[in-house]
């Protein structure tokens, strides 16, 4: 079920639109804000709220880079792979983080604190390497540097 | 020179509030515009010669012209601007987002009253935050001070705007992909015609503009076309802003005279390469455009003189490739994000792209042979404009399409001695 807090911020959207089913990507981005992820469990309580079916919400949600269909963990690192960044150290920030946190990219750390992502484009280039914590981005990286922002979450 | 969209950047990082905003001289465009009819809104904006600053640089005045107007038009009509940014190498608009959110709001008041939009949208790339933060901050102080809403400072028009943030996918700052986002729908493109100014979002009238090409607006309604005019070093009127990535001393974004050459960019804004390094070559607008090289230098960074050098101004955020770079390994990183983002529509941009990056990986390697590079080539001709749906696999393939021509001895020296050169 919807919790009462996350039906009320997808309804205050209602009148931002012609037709509920707009609403899809900023539902599933309610429901991920409020548990961390879209369960199948929760596509089928948006699908009755916005009268779209279930398939069409997972098709949406597949779709979209920041739309997660699995759990993640309590903090998200999105390390971005693009052009500017891999030229200034990607490859080296990557290993890095792989090597400490002992998880592949696409994994979440054993304790559940870390889920490692790659992401395009930050558009933060003239700061290269980037990579973004849940909201914060953190630029001008080096391996010193993620050690110590690693640290501020718990 | 005069600095127009950057002109009120504060130097402390923290967002131009409207209190500023309106002693500096804010919504005086807007007022302006308001007191006129739609059509002379637009004629003036016709005669700035504005050209979209999104990349494809479309005459702006002309693409408004197209939308139905009068007492007869279909409504309502919409306004989205496209805040997606999500072309590797540009970052632009996040500046103009964060630091004077008003000042796209005001542009955007302009162009939707000179289209007759009802309804206009922010479209903003989800991982801009502190970008969402502030300009859902601006959007309250515009309704709170009546520059949005019913009956915008008493001239009778009314205007909703709404902030929408993308669940995340290159495709959506296409122009078709981004309204089918809108409508909640994966991004995919949409055949034209109907142009989307025709029938766009909902199957209404719709314009769709980029961040920096609405922030002119207001300014060009304030100050008159020549004056617009007269910022430029080149045909195209306006200032743009130009920025470099990679391995300069000095990456960085500037505001300039549009016309401002590669060189003058690259050495005296940029600072020249970093120590020991030497220029190879630079993408000058994002991802998606043809490599220039050394002779390419004095080149005037604009959309005539850039085409006529083989390559487009795109977003004009150069990414700077050096000596010590593997040509190779720069085009496998960015075939390898396109054919991610490739939304699958059509079969030479998902097929293509994905069958380029393999190749590409082959030959870093050292696996491929030398009709693989033929193949390479059958790639881009595959993907050339004409043969897709929309412009992102045309755009994929021309950093490929020009590495092969600038660096094709790098392509074969990695054949030759089976492996990377550069490790």
């Amino acid at each position: 079920m919807l919790s009462p807090e996350e039906r009320r911020e997808i309804e205050a959207e209602f009148e931002h639109y012609p037709h509920k089913h707009a609403l899809t990507i900023d539902a599933m981005k309610v429901v991920q804000k409020h548990r961390g992820w879209v369960s199948d469990e929760a596509l089928k309580d948006i699908s009755e709220l916005l009268g779209v079916s279930v398939d069409e919400l997972d098709s949406v949600a597949t779709f979209y880079n920041l739309i997660f269909r699995k759990p993640v963990g309590r903090h998200v690192i999105m390390v971005c792979d693009s052009i500017s960044c891999w030229m200034m150290g990607y490859d080296r920030l990557r290993d890095h983080l792989v090597k400490r946190l002992g998880v592949k990219m696409g994994e979440t750390t054993p304790d559940g604190r870390f889920t490692l992502l790659p992401i395009v484009c930050l558009g933060t280039c003239d700061h290269a390497p980037a990579m973004m914590v849940d909201e914060d981005l953190h630029r001008d990286l080096d391996t010193e540097k993620i050690d110590s922002i690693l640290e501020q979450y718990t | 020179m005069e600095k127009v969209l950057t002109r009120d950047v504060p130097a402390d990082g923290s967002a131009f509030d409207i209190k500023r905003y309106e002693l500096a001289g804010g919504y005086q465009g807007a007022r302006k515009a308001l007191k006129m009819t739609p059509k002379e809104v637009t004629e003036i904006i016709k005669q700035s010669g504005l050209r979209g600053r999104g990349g494809a640089g479309f005459p702006t005045g002309l693409k408004w012209s197209f939308v139905p107007g009068g007492p007869h038009a279909p409504h309502p009509k919409y306004l989205c601007c496209n805040a997606d940014e999500m072309e590797p190498g540009t970052f632009k608009d996040r500046l103009l987002m964060e630091s004077t959110p008003h000042q796209l709001i005001e542009g955007m008041v302009c162009a939707a009253y000179a289209i007759e939009a009802d309804v206009a949208y922010i479209f903003l790339r989800g991982e801009y935050f502190l970008s969402a933060e502030r300009l859902r901050i601006a959007l309250a102080e515009a309704y709170e001070h009546g520059y949005l809403g019913k009956n915008i400072l008493g001239s009778g028009y009314n205007l909703e705007m709404h902030l929408h943030l993308s669940g995340g996918r290159y495709m959506c700052g296409e122009e078709t992909g981004l309204l089918n986002a809108l409508e909640g729908k994966r991004a995919n493109p949409r055949t034209k015609p109907p142009f989307p100014q025709i029938s766009g979002l909902f199957g209404k009238p719709t314009i769709v503009q980029n961040v920096e090409t609405l922030c002119n607006v207001h300014h060009i309604i304030n100050k008159g076309p020549e004056w617009f005019k007269g910022l430029s070093r080149s045909e195209d009127g306006g200032t743009k802003l130009y920025g470099a990535s990679g391995k300069v001393k000095r990456p960085g974004l500037w505001e300039l005279p549009m016309g401002t050459t590669i060189r003058e960019i690259l050495e005296e804004h940029a600072g020249g390469m970093k120590e020991g390094l030497k220029f190879r070559g630079l993408l000058p607008g994002g991802a998606s455009t043809d490599f220039l090289v050394e002779e390419h230098l004095d080149v005037k960074m604009d959309f005539t003189e850039v085409q006529k050098a083989g390559s487009r101004m795109g977003t004009g955020t150069m990414i700077v490739m050096d000596d010590r770079t593997c040509p190779v390994g720069f085009v496998k990183n960015l075939e390898h994000f396109f054919a991610q983002e490739s939304c699958g529509w059509c079969t030479p941009c998902w097929s293509g792209l994905s069958w380029a990056e393999k190749m590409l990986a082959s030959i870093e390697c050292g696996e491929a042979q030398e009709a693989d590079l033929e193949r390479l080539a059958y790639i881009c001709r595959f993907c050339a404009p004409g043969n897709t749906f929309c412009a992102l696999a045309p755009g994929a393939v021309e950093p490929l399409q020009s590495a092969l021509k600038y660096f094709r001895e790098d392509f074969e020296r990695h054949i030759r001695e089976k492996r990377c050169p550069w490790r």
